[in-house]
């Protein structure tokens, strides 16, 4: 990806230093015309600093930023064909919902009757047509996140930064807003750049992830690729939730490689991966769902027995903490695919149980 | 005993003392003395002690004081000067004011407090002394003086040439000195209304592709009106009623209204003239005082979410 072409934004070697603080480093991105990507990393991880870069609010102390072809070095915010939708929104108080949206709107060389025609179409995109004339402090917390889209949509960026753009919306809001974000994009076909400390915010609407942590990127891939294949524990931990125990390289195969883990007490059979030596310590992850769990002995390649520890019974699925021979947990999560009641369920407190899991399902880190 | 005290504390009647205690305040202090002056300004001077009696056959129907208010040029005149002199004030504390509380908004935390200090430092002398070092600086032979002068000369053609500026007593002397008393009236309630202002707003205008000049005029001003009506009005109405600055700088010829509410009661002892005019002025500063408590109710209501 955009060995040859080039991509349509460019991020290369960008570093941020604050004083002593270093908020950024070596940073290194593509991203494609028309694609929904997230910056994803705890606070202080840096990925509001990147997205400031983006904006022209911050200049990076190395390194460069080409949007389509032209270097944004040196280009002030209000020179710069991006527009940023703020985590607070930032609408101002003092203007009604169309002033606001056609605010941006004044710097174009347009006449009033287009614009007004686009802040209409703007207002139509997102619903907000009978609000025209309300002012910010008037409207729902979800219209004013609407109005932001709208005003920041308006001129037509080449590429749109949304910062946390669904933080401050309750639960419920957020599902549907996360759709109508996805739906407003394809329809645009504008470059969103989402900041977002919510694995499942940038799971859903992101077509790829970049997943930060003290100012680097720690992997770049598509949700899929970032859950199911992670580079790292630390990837692995931050997204989902896992379970690692310590191993050992028995025999490295092509396809298979057989580990041995002390927790288990046990052989493992998991999926290979490139570079593995006999001998090599390595970290064994196990996502909860991709283990089974029965009262008899399933025939799945890697097969333990265990002790249900603790039980959390959510009503379309259960998380288990099954003890192993070793005396260490590992978290299984069954969906409750029968209706039974509490006596006849696949597994109870202090019940002996057998677990199991796939080959590709074990994962293998070296990082 | 402790029970009931208790009782008393929690219950209405610690509230009711709570309101009632400024209530009586304002009555005594203020109600009170107000309708003294009100009821003075009908009153018929004479030349007993005290100056004024409520003589004829209806005692607080006798509009002489208000007659001569309207009838004699000079306190219309004096109204006029005063009103134009607090604006002058109110117009250049207004024009120094903002940029300094717009800067108080801008630096470092540090910086801000030491800066805030230096606003309410002048507080801690006294104000008339700050008045007579004016006086000193504006003398015909003070360097200030002379600083001016030769600025002046160099910069007009010969035959306007001046020996010194005649700074003191005149109303530039007095718009001077105000505008200096009152600066911090002006700069602190502009800081705190600057101050809640949400800087990502800022932000947002110039991303969506407005210059910093622009981002001011469209942002921050409209925001701050709020601020600048209540800094000009505390500005305003106290050097509007100004007594002190224009006895001491002014000119004598052409007074204004403190100047000549002092005269009327202390140099010529007519204390019904000197109420009249003190009534007028107080019916003068109804409006800006609603207009300003107006505005703070809308700044308020706007708060809410």
């Amino acid at each position: 990806m955009g060995e040859d072409a080039p991509s349509f934004l460019q991020i290369t070697n960008v570093s941020k230093r604050f004083n002593t603080f270093e908020a950024l480093r070596g940073v290194n991105l593509s991203i494609q015309k028309g694609e929904i990507f997230s910056l994803l990393g705890g606070s202080g991880c840096g990925k509001t600093t990147l997205l400031r870069i983006l904006a022209g609010f911050e200049a990076p102390t190395t390194g460069g930023v080409v949007l389509d072809g032209q270097d944004l070095a040196g280009i002030a915010p209000w020179d710069r064909p991006i527009h940023m939708m703020f985590q607070s929104y930032a609408l101002f108080p003092h203007m009604t919902v169309e002033q606001n949206v056609g605010y941006g709107l004044k710097h174009e060389n347009k006449s009033e009757a287009e614009r007004k025609d686009r802040v209409r179409a703007m207002l139509e995109l997102v619903q907000l047509t009978p609000f025209v004339g309300r002012k910010p402090h008037q409207i729902s917390g979800g219209q004013r996140q609407r109005v932001a889209l709208a005003r920041a949509l308006a001129r037509e960026p080449k590429l749109l930064l949304l910062d946390e753009p669904l933080g401050a919306l309750d639960k419920k809001l957020r599902e549907q807003t996360q759709f109508e974000l996805m739906n407003i994009q394809a329809r645009t076909g504008i470059t969103f750049i989402v900041v977002t400390h919510d694995q499942e915010e940038a799971m859903t609407l992101s077509d790829r992830i970049a997943v930060m942590d003290k100012g680097e990127i720690k992997q770049v891939g598509t949700p899929t690729e970032i859950y199911e294949f992670p580079k790292s524990k630390f990837i692995a931990s931050f997204i989902g939730s896992i379970t690692t125990f310590p191993a050992r390289v028995l025999s490295p195969g092509q396809d298979e490689t057989t580990v041995e883990a002390e927790a288990f007490g046990g052989n493992i059979t998991a999926r290979s991966i490139e570079g593995l030596r006999k001998g090599q310590e390595l970290t064994l992850a196990l996502r909860p769902e991709k283990i089974v769990i029965a009262k008899t002995k399933p025939k799945t390649a890697n097969v333990f027995a265990g002790e249900v520890k603790d039980l959390a019974y959510f009503g379309k699925d259960s998380l288990y903490r099954i003890q192993l021979a070793s005396g260490q947990l590992l978290a299984v999560h069954a969906v409750n695919s029968q209706r039974a009641g509490e006596a006849e369920r696949a597994a109870n407190w202090g019940e002996k149980v057998w677990i199991g899991f796939e080959p590709p399902s074990a994962i293998l880190l070296t990082e | 005993m402790r029970q009931a005290l208790s009782n008393w504390f929690n219950g209405k009647g610690w509230v009711k003392l709570m309101i009632g205690i400024p209530f009586v305040w304002l009555t005594l202090f203020f109600l009170l003395p107000f309708f003294i002056v009100v009821a003075m300004s009908f009153a018929t001077n004479t030349t007993t002690q005290p100056p004024f009696s409520f003589g004829g056959e209806h005692p607080l129907l006798n509009f002489i004081g208000y007659q001569r208010l309207f009838g004699d040029g000079l306190y219309l005149r004096a109204f006029l000067t005063s009103i134009s002199n607090a604006s002058g004030a109110t117009l250049f504390c207004l024009l120094l004011g903002y940029p300094m509380a717009l800067a108080l908004t801008r630096v470092s935390k540090g910086w801000r407090n030491i800066l805030l200090m230096l606003v309410i430092l002048p507080f801690w002398t006294s104000f008339l002394l700050r008045v007579y070092a004016w006086m000193g600086l504006m003398g015909k032979s003070s360097w200030f003086n002379k600083m001016i002068t030769s600025w002046w000369n160099a910069l007009v053609p010969v035959d306007w040439a001046v020996n010194f500026m005649p700074m003191m007593y005149s109303n530039f002397a007095v718009v001077l000195v105000m505008t200096y008393t009152y600066l911090p009236f002006m700069i602190l309630p502009l800081y705190a209304n600057l101050e809640r202002l949400d800087p990502s707003l800022d932000e947002a205008a110039m991303d969506l592709g407005t210059k910093p000049f622009g981002v001011f005029r469209d942002i921050t001003l409209p925001q701050s009106i709020p601020g600048i009506i209540a800094g000009g009005l505390l500005v305003f109405i106290p050097a509007a009623g100004e007594m002190v600055i224009p006895t001491l700088v002014g000119d004598a010829a052409n007074p204004m209204i403190g100047r000549v509410i002092n005269d009327e009661f202390a140099q010529a002892r007519d204390w019904p003239m000197a109420a009249t005019v003190a009534v007028a002025l107080l019916v003068l500063m109804v409006g800006p005082m609603m207009i300003y408590s107006h505005y703070q109710a809308v700044a308020e209501g706007e708060d809410k979410p």
